[in-house]
């Protein structure tokens, strides 16, 4: 070893600390942002040392230009997109990213496998488990962005015979990592696990409801960890392995968290087949919904000393969290307690209504999470349900429904409750709303950005 | 013996991971996911080992390709947790007073809302 050699590993430890560091200040709040930017900082480093290997070994024009060129189109794509998107579309991003993580670990497996002549057993299997890992997240992932993003149905789409389709696959990709690692066939058996590995992350996530995404995407991240750190062992990259090994685990931990929060087996979001996606069919029977009109709400509003809002993903799709602030601040103004209780699973994943509302410049002492939030939906006069749906459902207390278990915010408490909402449909479990025919409650029907607005106007004109 | 190596710092870094982020507020679930998205993003240094070691037309396109996507998830994800992350400025950054100096783009200056709890609540 070289003394340029051993600087750079020093240099590697450095940035690996800072990863493990940088991921455990990101498990309160106050640090958090502390965390990231340290993170950051090793990665920047880790990136130099890596450079200055590079050209003590002597690289050629070709490979500059074409790694000059590859990083500086993707590192500007990528800064684009993340500085350019909307806090709400934020979750597919995060996917997005994740895909071509996978997509980067499979192909360097590629690459090593074409390099290498005689490759070994162990190398072989590792290069042949990246391949197969870093594919499945890589397809995995699109279908997720896509999914969270609308562009293809929320609802699960299961595929005719998909349990013998998904054996078969998973077969094909477990058959050719094995030929890989005995160094049988050339490069055909590679082909086609990754092609095997490809068609197994669009057939899995396709059946999965778009209500588990979150989850999905998890799953997916800790995925291309694992690929990272097979690509590591491939390349004998000792920070890549840690790496890709902390995200593998950490990112597996978060999954079985957020799989909790969301009372979800992470058994049964695999499996998939839950829920409809956006917008079923309307409500059938089950009694009467009561409308309001936005003047009588402002007045229940204006009048109440105890407001809770209660925002869910119709907020964030319609962008209006700040109407929503608006609204409260006017409230608050005029001596109301208004408060903010974020379920859990609110918005698109764990976390994103919070940090939407943040985006919205609501003070963060007013976001109560669930255990606060509840004891006090008893005394209070009206809580505002802004397109949030399964998440209010009195329904999830009783065994038998689809939502059996999953823990709620406890809305139906309140004195009175008034549900925003576009229209009368299912929720993503895609089951009636029994909070909607409950006796208190009144639907106010419109968008959610429209009829937060004209609430405002109609308690400033009310009450001056 | 150099596999042997590689395999234990694996194991170790499992367990590290495993423990590293326990009882985290559902509050930052989100965040945590994009950071641990973007450190994986360290696969850009492997996609440019494997750029300055091709030498054919072919693993020159793989690294090519390789450098785009690994750029993109590194750059991009440290970018969109920044972003998440700069709505959870510590109450008294937000309130103008004596927080970290040196966050950029932070707007200063109080808002007028109170302090308090950090939210991170459990």
């Amino acid at each position: 070893m070289t003394a340029l050699e051993a600087a750079i590993g020093v240099v590697y430890l450095g940035a690996a600390a800072c990863f493990v560091l940088g991921l455990h200040l990101m498990n309160a709040p106050p640090t958090a942002r502390r965390g990231n930017a340290l993170s950051a900082g090793g990665m920047g480093a880790a990136l130099l040392a890596t450079l200055v290997l590079v050209v003590a070994q002597g690289t050629g024009p070709t490979a500059w230009a074409v790694i000059a060129a590859g990083t500086a189109i993707g590192a500007g794509g990528g800064l684009l997109a993340a500085l350019r998107v909307r806090m709400t579309a934020m979750p597919q991003l995060v996917s997005l990213f994740n895909a071509v993580g996978g997509g980067a670990a499979a192909l360097i497996g590629g690459f090593e496998f074409g390099a290498r002549s005689d490759p070994g057993a162990a190398v072989a299997a590792v290069i042949a488990l990246d391949v197969v890992i870093g594919s499945v997240a890589f397809s995995g992932s699109l279908v997720a962005a896509g999914k969270l993003d609308g562009r293809l149905p929320g609802r699960p789409v299961l595929l005719p015979a998909r349990a013998v389709l998904t054996a078969l696959l998973a077969l094909a990709a477990a058959a050719g990592t094995v030929l890989v690692a005995a160094g049988a066939g050339g490069p055909a058996p590679l082909a086609v696990a990754a092609a095997a590995a490809l068609l197994l992350g669009v057939v899995g996530v396709l059946a999965i409801g778009g209500a588990d995404m979150p989850v999905v995407v998890s799953l997916l991240n800790a995925c291309t960890g694992l690929a990272v750190a097979m690509a590591g062992f491939a390349l004998d990259n000792s920070m890549m392995v840690i790496a890709g090994a902390l995200v593998g685990a950490s990112g597996a931990i978060l999954t079985k968290l957020m799989a909790d929060a969301m009372n979800r087996p992470l058994s049964a979001v695999v499996a998939g087949g839950f829920g409809t996606g956006d917008g079923g069919p309307a409500v059938g029977g089950g009694g009467d919904v009561q409308r309001i009109g936005a003047d009588d709400a402002a007045i229940r509003l204006a009048y109440a000393s105890r407001v809770v809002m209660v925002p869910g993903y119709g907020l964030a799709a319609a962008q209006a969290q700040h109407e929503l602030r608006e609204l409260a601040d006017l409230l608050a103004g005029r001596g109301v307690r208004v408060d903010y209780a974020v379920h859990p699973v609110a918005g698109r994943m764990p976390g994103h209504m919070n940090v939407l509302l943040a985006e919205a410049k609501v003070p963060y002492e007013r976001m109560k999470e669930m255990e606060q939030a509840n004891p006090d939906f008893p005394r209070t006069d009206v809580a505002l349900v802004v397109g949030a749906n399964d998440v209010t459902n009195p329904a999830a207390r009783r065994p038998g429904t689809a939502i059996s278990g999953m823990p709620i915010l406890d809305v139906d408490k309140a004195e009175t409750v008034i549900v925003i909402k576009r229209s009368l449909g299912h929720g993503y479990a895609g089951i009636d709303n029994e909070l909607y025919t409950a006796p208190g409650t009144r639907m106010l029907l419109g968008d959610a950005k429209e009829a937060l607005a004209s609430l405002t106007a109609a308690v400033k004109a009310l009450v001056g | 013996m150099e596999a042997l190596d590689d395999l234990t710092v694996f194991v170790l870094s499992l367990l590290v991971g495993f423990e590293v982020i326990s009882r985290v507020p559902a509050t930052l679930h989100t965040p945590l996911m994009s950071a641990a998205n973007a450190v994986h993003g360290v696969v850009l240094v492997g996609a440019v080992l494997i750029g300055a070691s091709a030498h054919t037309p072919a693993g020159y396109a793989l690294a090519f390709l390789a450098c785009v996507f690994a750029a993109a998830n590194v750059v991009g994800g440290y970018a969109v947790t920044d972003r998440m992350l700069h709505m959870f400025r510590p109450p008294a950054e937000r309130a103008g007073a004596t927080g970290e100096p040196g966050a950029p783009g932070a707007p200063g200056g109080g808002d007028g809302r109170g302090t308090g709890g950090t939210g991170a609540a459990r």
